[in-house]
C-alpha cells in the first residue's frame, strides 16, 4: 500500500507566486485575443537582446517555482498504528533536487572546489607505530572531494575530467534541442528541415530562435558542469557555518523573484484603480487622490520603507503567538516587506495613468460612448482600461530589476527580508565583513552579486525591449 | 512670479501635515507605545512599572490627541501628537535615545554628508552629461551600441558591489586612501576622494542613458537641421544648440534632488564611515530609535517639496517661454 510520505505545506507566498504565474497565464490569453497586445508581444519576440534576457529569466523562474512548492518530510521511524509524524523544517521541491547541497555543510569556510578547508587546524595524526601525534595543518573537508578518498593529487584532473564530459554532454542536449526546434519549426512552416536550419543560423526568422539558441547554449555550458562538480565538491565554496554557497544562491532567487513579482500585486490595483478614478471622474475625487499621492510621494522612499518596516519589526516581535514556524514568520515578513515597497512605489504609475486617462476621455470614442449612455464603469473597463494596458506592462517590467536591487540595499540596512531567510541582500550583508580577512573570504559575496547581476540585467534588457515594443515613441528617440 | 511662489507655499502646507498625520499614524497608531516599550525594554519579562517608567520618561505617557484632563488650551497642546508631531514644524524634533538633542545632532551631522553629496552631485552630473554628449555625437556607430551596453550593464549592478569592490580595490589592495573615516578641515580630501568617486561610477549607468535619450530627442529636430543648413560644424551643433536645449529637461529634472542631498546616502556614509546624516539614520534604525527616524522622515518631506519648487521655479529660468500666471 502506497502512503503519502510528506506534508503539503502552503506559505502564503506560494499562494501568491502562483496566483501571479495564473494572472501571467490570463495576461497571455487576452493578449492573443486583442490584435493590438499580440503585435507588440511579436515585436518583443523580435527583439534579439529581449529574446536572449527571457531564455535566462526562464531559468532563474524555474529555479523559483521550484522553490515554491512547499512539503514537510515524514519523520522516519514511526511505529505501526501512530499517525505519521512530520519534520518541523519545511522544505521545497527545490530542497530535494538540491538536497546534497543542502545537507552536506563543512565546518566552516572552504574554497571554491576545494579538498581541504580555509584555515589550519590543529590535528591529530596517528603514526604507524600507533602514538598520536598533533599538528597545524589544513583539515580535509568532510564531503568537498570525498570520492577521492585519499588520492588527492586526482584533484585536478577529476575536476578537469568531470567538467569537460559535462561540457559534451551540454554540446549533445544542446544540438539536441535545436534540431528538435529547426523540425517543428519547419513542419509548421512546410518547408524543409534543412532550409529551416540554415534560417535559424542566420537569424533569418521572424522571432529571435537565433538568440534564444545562443543563449541556451552558453547557459548549458555554464550550468551543466556546475551541475556536475557540485554532487561531490562545493563548487562556490562554503560559508562561515560551512554552508554550500550555490545552496544560498539557488534559494535566494526565489526571494528575489518574490520582491520583484509579488509587490506589483499591491502597486498595481491601487495605481490602476486610483489613476483611471482621478483621470475620469476629475473634480473633487482628482484632488483627493493627487493630494493621496503627492503626500506620500513626498516622503524619500528609503525613510518611509524604513519607518513602516521598524513598525512591522514591533508588530511581529510583540505578537510571537501569531508564527507557527520560524519559516512562516520569515515568509509572512518577506510578505510584508513587499506590501509595503509596493505601497510606497504606486504613486509614479497612478500619475502616469491619470494623465492618459484625462487624454483619454476625451477622445471622441469614449464621448460617443457616454452620449450612447453607457455607463461609466462599462467605459472604464472596455474602453480605458486596455489602452491603458501598455503602460502598466512597461512599469510592470521596468520595476522589477529597481525592487531585486532595492532589496539587497534595504536587507543591508537591516529593514529587508528576515535575517534567517536566503537572499542575495543577506548573503552580502553576512560576506562584507569577510573581505577583512586575510586571505580573504570572496566566494560568497562574489556569488551573489555575479547571480544578483545576471538577474538584473536580464531583467533590464527584457524590460528595454518591451518599452520599445510597446511605446515605439521612446523606440524612435532611443 | 510672486504670487505663484505664495500659492506655491500654500499649497506645501497641507501635504506637510498630511506626512505629519502619516508619520504619527505609523509610530503611534499602529503600535501604541506600549509596544514601542516593551520592545525596546525585551519582549519578555518586562513589568508594567518599567513600560510606564520608559513612557514618562520619554513623554509618552499622554492621550493621543485629546486631554480631557487638562485645562485650557492643555486640552490639544498636552497630548501626544502635539508635543511629538505638531512641534516638528516649528523645528523641535525632541530627543534621541541616548538623550542627545536631534535638532542639534542635524545641524552637526549637515557638514560631513553635504562635504560628500556636493561634490558626487556636480562631478557627477558634469562626468554623465560629458559621457552623454559623447554617445549621442558618435550615435548609431560601434561607440554608441557599446556604450549604451555598457550603460545597462552598469546600472545592473548593485549600489553595494560598487561600495565593496572600491575599497578593496583602492583601498585595500592599491593602499591610495584609507578605507573609511573622517576629519574635518583640509583633511578630509583623502577621505571624501573614494566615496565621491563611487557615488559617480554608481550613477552614471541610468543617467547617462537617460541623457542620451533626450540629446538624440532634441538632435532630430528641425532647428538643429536649420543649424547644420547653415554650415556649423557638427560639434558647434552639438554644444552650441543641442546641449543648450537638452539642459532644460536634464537640469529641471536633477534640481528636485538638491535639497535632499544634506540628507546624504545611506549606504555610502555608513560604509565609509562618515559622520552624516545618513549614517545616523542608519545607525537609528539599527538601534530602533523612533524619536530620530521620525525626525529623518519629517526632514526628508520638507526638503522634497523644496525641492519641488524649486524645481518650478528653475523652469522659468532655463525656459523663458514658461511664465506663471
Amino acid at each position: 500500500m502506497s502512503e503519502i510520505t510528506f506534508l503539503p505545506v502552503l506559505l502564503w507566498s506560494d499562494v501568491l507566486i502562483w496566483l501571479l504565474v495564473l494572472a501571467a497565464l490570463a495576461l497571455g490569453f487576452l493578449s492573443s485575443r486583442n490584435p493590438l497586445l499580440r503585435a507588440a508581444w511579436q515585436r518583443v519576440g523580435r527583439s534579439r537582446p529581449g529574446m536572449a534576457a527571457a531564455t535566462v529569466l526562464l531559468f532563474f523562474l524555474i529555479a523559483g517555482l521550484l522553490d515554491s512548492i512547499h512539503y514537510r518530510p515524514q519523520l522516519p521511524g514511526r511505529e505501526a498504528g501512530q499517525p505519521p509524524a512530520y519534520a518541523v523544517e519545511v522544505l521545497s521541491l527545490l530542497d530535494a533536487a538540491a538536497s546534497p547541497l543542502r545537507t552536506r555543510s563543512e565546518k566552516t569556510y572552504s574554497e571554491p572546489l576545494a579538498t581541504r578547508a580555509y584555515a589550519k587546524e590543529a590535528i591529530e595524526l596517528r603514526e604507524a607505530d600507533g602514538s598520536v601525534r598533533q599538528m597545524r595543518d589544513f583539515p580535509r573537508l568532510t564531503f568537498g572531494g570525498a570520492h577521492l578518498q585519499g588520492d588527492e593529487a586526482r584533484h585536478d584532473a577529476d575536476i578537469v575530467n568531470r567538467a569537460l564530459r559535462a561540457e559534451a554532454l551540454a554540446c549533445a542536449l544542446w544540438a539536441a534541442f535545436a534540431a528538435a526546434c529547426a523540425c517543428l519549426l519547419a513542419r509548421r512552416r512546410g518547408c524543409p528541415v534543412h532550409e529551416m536550419a540554415r534560417a535559424l543560423l542566420r537569424g533569418e526568422t521572424d522571432f529571435a530562435w537565433t538568440s534564444v539558441l545562443s543563449t541556451l547554449a552558453v547557459l548549458l555550458l555554464l550550468l551543466l558542469p556546475i551541475a556536475a562538480l557540485c554532487v561531490d565538491y562545493h563548487v562556490f565554496g562554503t560559508d562561515k557555518v560551512g554552508q554550500d554557497v550555490l545552496y544560498q544562491v539557488l534559494k535566494s532567487v526565489r526571494t528575489a523573484l518574490v520582491i520583484g513579482l509579488v509587490t506589483t500585486l499591491v502597486t498595481l490595483p491601487l495605481a490602476i484603480l486610483l489613476g483611471i478614478f482621478a483621470g475620469y471622474f476629475r473634480g473633487r475625487v482628482d484632488d483627493l487622490i493627487q493630494y493621496l499621492y503627492t503626500t506620500l510621494s513626498s516622503i524619500p522612499g528609503v525613510l518611509l520603507i524604513a519607518a513602516a518596516v521598524l513598525m512591522m519589526q514591533v508588530i511581529i516581535d510583540t505578537h510571537p503567538q501569531w508564527f507557527a514556524t520560524a519559516a512562516e514568520r520569515a515568509d509572512l515578513r518577506l510578505l510584508a516587506l513587499c506590501f509595503i515597497l509596493g505601497l510606497t512605489s504606486w504613486t509614479s504609475l497612478c500619475r502616469l495613468l491619470r494623465g492618459e486617462t484625462l487624454k483619454l476621455r476625451e477622445l471622441e470614442y469614449i464621448q460617443a460612448a457616454h452620449a450612447f449612455g453607457v455607463s461609466d464603469l462599462r467605459i472604464i473597463i472596455r474602453h480605458i482600461l486596455p489602452n491603458l494596458m501598455h503602460i502598466v506592462i512597461i512599469a510592470l517590467v521596468m520595476d522589477f530589476s529597481s525592487l531585486v536591487l532595492a532589496e539587497a540595499v534595504l536587507s543591508y540596512v537591516g529593514i529587508g527580508v528576515d535575517p534567517i531567510m536566503f537572499s542575495f541582500g543577506n548573503m552580502i550583508n553576512n560576506a562584507r565583513m569577510e573581505m577583512a580577512r586575510e586571505p580573504m573570504v570572496w566566494w560568497s559575496l562574489a556569488a551573489a552579486f555575479v547571480f544578483m547581476f545576471a538577474l538584473v540585467l536580464a531583467a533590464n534588457l527584457l524590460a528595454d525591449a518591451v518599452r520599445d515594443a510597446f511605446d515605439p515613441r521612446q523606440a524612435g528617440a532611443a | 512670479m510672486l504670487a505663484y511662489l505664495v500659492r506655491r507655499l500654500l499649497y506645501a502646507i497641507p501635504i506637510l501635515i498630511g506626512v505629519n498625520l502619516i508619520t504619527f499614524a505609523l509610530f503611534f497608531i499602529v503600535n501604541t507605545p506600549d509596544d514601542m516599550a516593551r520592545m525596546q525594554l525585551g519582549v519578555k519579562r518586562v513589568t508594567a512599572e518599567a513600560i510606564a517608567k520608559w513612557k514618562v520618561e520619554r513623554g509618552y505617557d499622554k492621550p493621543l490627541f485629546i486631554n480631557a484632563q487638562a485645562a485650557g488650551a492643555g486640552v490639544l497642546t498636552d497630548t501626544i501628537f502635539f508635543a511629538k508631531s505638531a512641534r516638528m514644524f516649528v523645528g523641535d524634533f525632541g530627543r534621541a535615545e541616548d538623550g542627545r538633542d536631534i535638532a542639534r545632532e542635524i545641524r552637526t551631522r549637515m557638514g560631513p554628508s553635504l562635504a560628500i553629496a556636493l561634490p558626487t552631485f556636480i562631478l557627477g552630473l558634469m562626468v554623465t552629461i560629458s559621457f552623454a554628449l559623447l554617445l549621442a555625437f558618435f550615435r548609431a556607430s560601434p561607440l554608441d551600441f557599446w556604450g549604451v551596453v555598457l550603460c545597462v550593464a552598469l546600472m545592473s549592478i548593485s549600489g553595494l558591489f560598487y561600495i565593496i569592490g572600491g575599497q578593496f580595490l583602492i583601498s585595500k589592495l592599491w593602499r591610495l586612501v584609507p578605507i573609511s573615516g573622517y576629519s574635518g578641515g583640509l583633511d578630509a580630501w583623502k577621505f571624501l576622494i573614494l566615496p565621491v568617486l563611487i557615488g559617480i561610477v554608481s550613477g552614471i549607468g541610468s543617467s547617462a542613458r537617460w541623457y542620451r535619450t533626450i540629446f538624440l530627442e532634441e538632435i532630430n529636430k528641425d532647428y538643429v537641421r536649420t543649424a547644420r543648413a547653415k554650415g556649423l560644424s557638427e560639434l558647434a551643433v552639438l554644444f552650441g544648440h543641442v546641449l543648450r536645449n537638452a539642459m532644460i529637461p536634464i537640469l529641471t529634472g536633477v534640481v528636485v534632488v538638491i535639497p535632499l542631498l544634506f540628507m546624504g546616502s545611506l549606504l555610502t556614509e555608513s560604509f565609509f564611515g562618515i559622520p552624516g546624516l545618513g549614517s545616523y539614520t542608519i545607525d537609528a534604525i539599527n538601534a530602533q530609535d523612533f524619536a530620530v527616524v521620525r525626525a529623518m522622515v519629517f526632514i526628508g518631506s520638507v526638503l522634497y517639496i523644496v525641492g519641488l519648487m524649486l524645481t518650478d521655479i528653475s523652469y522659468t529660468f532655463v525656459d523663458p517661454r514658461i511664465r506663471f500666471e
